[in-house]
């Protein structure tokens, strides 16, 4: 039974599942600071230097599983002194270089930063280096290597740089809130803030009707037991029931085909970083952003429409939707987000074996609208949409981009009017939303259990899975 | 006069769908939409009565065979 990837994660983990155990018990703040002792107990060091910095590390995890800093607006955050600062020489010759003869390295830099020692081994002059890594392309013995931050690559809208004492530093202007780097730091240095106090507040309330909002890509998640038995879990938690967001997805498939029709060209609302992304670095083009809310927000809007008085929680894969959920047009559909990971803890805090309970089920949606959790899914989606609603005189040349790097070239394009689609799905997370930072593990098999999970659906069209709704005209 | 079709989970198997389908066309064709509203909700919490419908918060249990006389019992005899 593997519930996680990294340590990282188990270490994150452990602590939102001791805070929300407190919190149940209404003894966190009693308690809270006997917290790193209980998951760093004794005195021999297991992660660091000594059990004191551990401790303090965990100190500021909790902070941050208790919310994180109210003043900073993103809700991802560097705990500093869990930083390595870790070096980030960029390109460097290794001991691999044999001092060959031919000097490849050398013939390509147009900058002239590679040198030979008395040995004839390569050298990089720093000055004059331009990190092309053309140096790296050609060495025959792979010899020059690119020593970059693991959150510094992982984060392709360039928005960490380092502070004066070589911590990690975000952007915030830059940010999307994808959470990539908070999943590749290995130090676990970068981190997603967590709403799960306001999650139990809400649950605590006996006579508050909490609703869970669960992304489609649950399905690939909790492998450990079966999609039922989470479902079960869930409810035993102390929510009202559980819907797909994925009933979200097929209304919003069906809505914004026929957009998209009207309008001629769109760009996809459903994945919040790659909103965030256009507004920040494209907003010349923001005005093609789908009007529709994400599919998220869509199914909220219904439920509270629906039921005055009731709470949602969305609980998904995603970092960016803890962001989503505050925004103005979003506030009064949504109270809070989680992540598995998140529910991963909350389960344990109440010592909820998922894997020994029964069966429940969980069937709103279409097979459309559960393959949005992956790349490509929300393209044909809009397609079945636009067939379903018999618009014929509009030929629609989906562009799907599967993570960040992806959705900037096709901006890029589209931005300078040779980009040959016209409708863009943009998905921040590699993989679409099975990639995301906020899911316990990411597996080769992901896409193939939401596909499975998708023809399992009991409604095989979108209309048919609106159609209960009432939204069909 | 609201009616409300519970299409949660276990009622949507049982055929929530065909219920709210078959409402909206027996509403339609008595001319009761501006004295009936229906609507929907996810889990009225008696998943073993499903189809659960609520008339006027009075619960019932209703499957996509009955729905038809159901309508002519309980909405139709009580809107009119």
């Amino acid at each position: 039974m593997r519930k996680f990837d990294t340590k990282v994660q188990h270490l994150k983990y452990k602590v939102l599942r001791e805070v929300a155990r407190e919190a149940w018990n209404g003894t966190l703040m009693q308690n809270l600071l006997d917290i790193p002792k209980t998951i760093v107990p004794g005195n021999t060091p297991t992660m660091r230097c000594c059990v004191y910095k551990e401790r303090a590390i965990l100190g500021e995890r909790v902070k941050i599983a208790m919310g994180g800093d109210k003043s900073n607006p993103n809700v991802i955050e560097v705990i500093e002194i869990a930083c390595d600062e870790c070096p980030m020489g960029g390109y460097e010759v290794t001991d691999a270089c044999r001092g060959c003869l031919a000097h490849r390295c050398e013939d390509v830099c147009r900058k002239g930063a590679i040198t030979f020692d008395s040995h004839q081994k390569a050298h990089i002059d720093k000055s004059k280096c331009v990190e092309c890594g053309q140096c790296a392309k050609v060495c025959p013995y792979s010899a020059i290597m690119n020593f970059k931050r693991p959150c510094v690559s992982s984060c392709k809208v360039k928005a960490i740089s380092m502070t004066d004492t070589k911590a990690a530093c975000i952007d915030n202007e830059k940010c999307i809130s994808c959470g990539a780097c908070v999943y590749q730091c290995p130090f676990g240095a970068i981190t997603d803030k967590s709403f799960i106090l306001d999650a139990i507040e809400m649950l605590k309330k006996k006579d508050n009707k909490v609703f869970a909002v669960v992304a489609p890509s649950i399905s690939s998640q909790f492998t450990y037991a079966k999609l039922g038995q989470v479902i079960a879990g869930i409810k035993a938690l102390g929510f009202h029931t559980v819907v797909e967001a994925a009933l979200g997805a097929d209304m919003v498939a069906y809505a914004e085909s026929g957009e998209l029709a009207e309008k001629g060209f769109l760009t996809s609302s459903c994945c919040p970083a790659f909103v965030s992304y256009i507004q920040k670095q494209f907003p010349d083009l923001a005005d093609n952003i789908s009007h529709n809310l994400s599919p998220a927000a869509t199914i909220s809007k219904y439920i509270k429409e629906h039921e005055p008085g009731a709470k949602v929680i969305f609980i998904g894969p995603c970092t960016a939707k803890k962001m989503e959920f505050q925004k103005e047009e979003v506030r009064p559909y949504i109270d809070c987000v989680l992540t598995f990971e998140e529910l991963q803890a909350l389960f344990d805090s109440r010592d909820l074996e998922i894997m020994d309970m029964h069966e429940d089920i969980l069937d709103n949606a279409s097979y459309f609208g559960r393959i949005f959790a992956r790349c490509g899914g929300l393209a044909d989606a809009v397609a079945e949409g636009l067939k379903e609603r018999g618009i014929t005189d509009f030929e629609l040349k989906p562009c799907s981009c599967d993570g960040i790097e992806e959705c900037r070239i096709a901006l890029l394009k589209k931005s300078k009017n040779v980009l040959d689609a016209n409708f863009i799905e943009g998905m921040a997370c590699v993989g679409g939303c099975i990639g995301g930072a906020g899911c316990l593990t990411h597996g080769e098999k992901n896409k193939a259990e939401v596909d499975k999970y998708g023809k399992e659906a009991f409604e095989k069209t979108i209309t048919d899975a609106i159609s209960q709704l009432g939204k069909v005209k | 006069m609201k009616v409300t079709v519970c299409i949660g989970s276990s009622c949507h198997l049982k055929g929530s769908r065909q219920v709210v389908e078959e409402f909206q066309y027996l509403i339609a064709e008595n001319g009761l939409k501006d004295t009936v509203e229906l609507g929907g909700t996810f889990c009225m919490g008696n998943c073993q009565k499903g189809v659960c419908v609520t008339v006027d918060d009075e619960l019932y249990s209703v499957s996509p065979e009955t729905a038809k006389s159901f309508f002519e019992e309980n909405i139709l005899a009580k809107a009119k």
